[in-house]
């Protein structure tokens, strides 16, 4: 018998100890996983290639305030702009406020914004019928199916922030890996509605020819504007998505003090189920001993055996969060958790970490043990 | 006959290690749930005590939040002189007419920066809300770029002391006083003058919202009848306690979160629980045993582990508390949906508080200690005792 099928032998001895730390490690992983997956879409993650290319520009003052339309054509001669749509938040009411209703709507103009967002896959025809219809709509397919929407169906959006309401037909139906829910029409609608609109646009959305020329691109827009009436700030695609999760408040801290929290616990968790299976052992450590094993090798069976334990709950909770959140991405409204599945790194971090926690867990208890004298041990009464 | 209690709490000391272990796991699990839970009570707080009920806040109809709104002067000139509007000592009567804007400035601890809501008041608005004072410096002058912030806007943003100055509307406005708004909505705000508001934001010929103070509940009520009905102002008015409450919903994704997180750490710390138990049975096996042959039942065995089980996790819940106490009070701030600014409140743990994270500790405690406690009422007595 070798020493690491010894460990593992010993580490199913106590099957229920051991299956029951291994569960309660395992719901811990799990939620550690999500967590930071989470973290890792807002943080870390950089986002499908094109959207590193894209670049929103709004009123430096806060998004509540609208730009002139011209400054679209005076931003698009700036070196490196490939494509500009304006992207003017509608903020309106489909049927009632319930979650489900709720997606974005964005007035636009159809002729360049599939250009601006070209990962996005738009059959043609659809594409040609959305840019003569002015009272048309472009919708992503996620949100088309979650309420049934087919080419040519009419949909009213109530106004919020505009006192109109929004008449469209379907147009086109697009797909996305964005993983929010968009309804794209016609800026000029809303213009012809409203008068007082006309001119101004809330946001714009523009693409550049390489990732190398954003940060370049943006600081030319933004000083193009510096001194004027209505001064711009232009952050990348990401960045501005990133400063909603912000306003909800320390979200960073939040995550990490809550992961801080669920490592302690299944440490504790862990270093409590092995030093109470090493205590029961005191006496096998002895004739361990007088059977002429080393210190260092009763040092790493215990070891391997707490690594082996909490190996397994990792791979159990691991796993469990992958599945959990690519069943959750396929749920009916599961497009918000596209952003959040597990990836591979996550999933290695995560067995790391169990490894890891087995491992300081039995450290203590089990160099207590191996320090132990024969004779006491031997002695010893469970 | 029951076991006498002690007899758990000894136990419980006698392996004091592995129960200190558990109850360690408990109080992260508690003290996450209660963190939650004070966020969440601290919110609504905010929320629930901000509001007359005798003020009657208007807005454009269709429009759910001041930020959207916009209330014709023309209207406002109507509003005024509806009955069953208080007057103040000139007369006049109680109705404000403001501008509502947000603007994004920096936090001080580097966390980036967020929306605030700016507010162009009248004299009579400071009427309308006489729980607010001036803590430091002095109010605005009316027709000067002057603003006053609240308290927690002074500890929280940069560019908002006393002399510093913030960019916004057409120019640069002055940090002239902070002003305390208890924990209401408005100690989110920045206050300014509304004349100078509103020609800075182009906005002279409509507010974005009108607050009026009627004469008792009875007129508050029948204000806010007329103006939703009249088919010409095309207003929407709201009592204000009901137009915040409204906005508690805000907290919904730290609810949606923390639940989650709440739970799973729950479901870890039951089986952590139900491990410690079920050594505690095994060790004590020819104990129970011989417990069994003086004559307790079973029934009064499974008893005395589940309750055994329940003071490990109270123990826990304890210690979670204990750890949680020194955020109390603490203010911080999240996103509102419906204003689109932050709302700023302080950390509450409160009596409800308090009793559900003893409660959350309690049932994890029940279910991690049932397993264990049947398991000790079911062993061969004989067999136990020969071991």
């Amino acid at each position: 018998m070798t020493l690491s099928r010894f460990a593992t032998k010993n580490a199913f001895r106590n099957r229920r100890r051991s299956l029951i730390t291994a569960i309660s490690i395992a719901f811990s992983l799990l939620l550690l996983t999500l967590l930071m997956s989470v973290y890792r879409s807002f943080y870390i993650d950089q986002g499908p290639p094109e959207s590193a290319l894209r670049l929103v520009t709004r009123h430096k003052v806060s998004l509540v305030f609208s730009l002139p339309s011209y400054y679209r054509e005076k931003i698009r001669t700036i070196p490196g702009v490939v494509h500009i749509s304006p992207w003017n938040w509608f903020g309106g009411i489909y049927k009632d406020e319930k979650p489900d209703n709720t997606f974005a709507q964005f007035g636009v103009d159809p002729n360049e914004i599939f250009e601006v967002m070209k990962d996005s896959r738009v059959p043609p025809d659809q594409l040609e019928a959305f840019k003569r219809d002015r009272a048309g709509a472009a919708v992503n397919l996620a949100l088309a199916k979650k309420h049934g929407w087919n080419i040519g169906d009419k949909v009213i959006v109530k106004g919020t922030i505009y006192p109109i309401n929004l008449e469209l037909n379907i147009r086109a139906i697009y797909d996305t890996d964005n993983a929010f829910d968009t309804m794209l029409y016609n800026t000029e609608y809303l213009e012809q509605a409203i008068p007082r609109v006309k001119g101004q646009a809330g946001t714009f959305y523009t693409l550049v020819d390489s990732p190398e020329h954003t940060v370049s691109v943006s600081k030319s827009i933004d000083e193009m504007f510096a001194n004027s009436p209505q001064p711009t700030k232009t952050e990348t695609e990401k960045a501005f998505g990133l400063s909603f999760v912000a306003q909800l408040g320390n979200v960073k801290l939040f995550i990490l003090s809550i992961c801080g929290a669920v490592v302690f616990a299944i440490l504790l968790v862990s270093a409590n189920t092995m030093a109470m299976s090493i205590r029961e052992r005191t006496r096998e450590v002895a004739v361990l001993k007088t059977l002429g094993f080393r210190r260092g090798t009763i040092l790493s069976i215990y070891i391997g055996e707490a690594v082996t334990i909490s190996l397994f709950g990792g791979l159990l909770g691991a796993t469990g969060a992958t599945l959990l959140m690519i069943a959750a991405s396929h749920a009916p409204n599961g497009t918000f958790f596209r952003g959040f599945q597990v990836n591979v790194p996550t999933y290695l971090v995560s067995l790391t970490v169990a490894a890891l926690v087995g491992f300081l867990s039995a450290v203590f208890p089990s160099y207590r043990a191996s320090q132990r004298n024969i004779v006491d041990g031997l002695r010893h009464i469970g | 006959m029951a076991i006498p209690i002690t007899y758990n709490i000894r136990n419980l000391r006698l392996r004091l290690g592995s129960t200190m272990m558990t109850a360690l796991g408990i109080a992260l699990t508690v003290a996450v749930a209660v963190f939650i839970m004070a966020l969440l009570a601290g919110l609504k707080k905010a929320f629930v005590s901000s509001g007359d009920p005798l003020n009657v806040l208007v807005l454009r109809k269709g429009s759910q939040a001041e930020l959207q709104s916009g209330v014709l002067r023309d209207a406002y000139g109507t509003i005024r002189y509806l009955p069953g509007i208080a007057k103040d000592k000139s007369g006049e009567p109680l109705a404000s007419g403001e501008v509502v804007v947000v603007i994004v400035i920096p936090r001080k601890d580097n966390t980036g920066e967020t929306n605030v809501t700016v507010r162009g008041m009248s004299p009579t608005g400071f009427e309308l809300r006489p729980n607010i004072n001036l803590v430091d410096g002095r109010w605005f002058s009316a027709g000067q770029r002057e603003i006053v912030v609240s308290k927690s806007i002074n500890k929280r943003f940069r560019n908002a002391s006393i002399g510093d100055e913030l960019f916004f509307g057409k120019g640069k406005w002055k940090v002239v006083g902070v002003f305390d708004a208890g924990e209401t909505a408005a100690s989110s705000e920045i206050w300014a003058d509304v004349n100078q508001m509103a020609s800075d934001f182009e906005r002279t010929s409509a507010f974005s919202s009108v607050l009026v103070h009627a004469t008792d509940p009875v007129a508050a009520q029948s204000l806010k009848n007329r103006m939703n009905d009249d088919q010409r102002l095309r207003l929407d008015a709201y009592m204000e306690p009901d137009y915040y409450g409204e906005q508690t919903k805000s907290g919904k994704p730290i609810q949606f979160v923390g639940t989650i997180v709440a739970f799973v750490m729950a479901i870890g710390s039951c089986f952590a629980a139900m491990n410690t138990m079920y050594a505690a049975v095994a060790y004590r096996s020819r104990e129970i045993a011989t417990l069994r042959i003086v004559g307790f039942s079973r029934p009064s065995i499974i008893t005395s582990f589940v309750i055994e089980s329940v003071l490990l996790a109270l123990l826990g819940a304890a210690l979670g508390l204990l750890l949680m106490l020194p955020f109390n009070g603490l203010t911080t701030g999240t996103a509102n949906s419906l204003t689109f600014s932050e709302t700023v409140f302080n950390v509450r743990i409160t009596f409800a508080v308090l009793m559900t994270a003893v409660a959350f500790a309690v049932t994890m405690g029940l279910f991690g200690g049932i397993a264990p406690a049947w398991h000790a009422s079911r062993g061969e007595i004989l067999s136990a005792l020969r071991d």
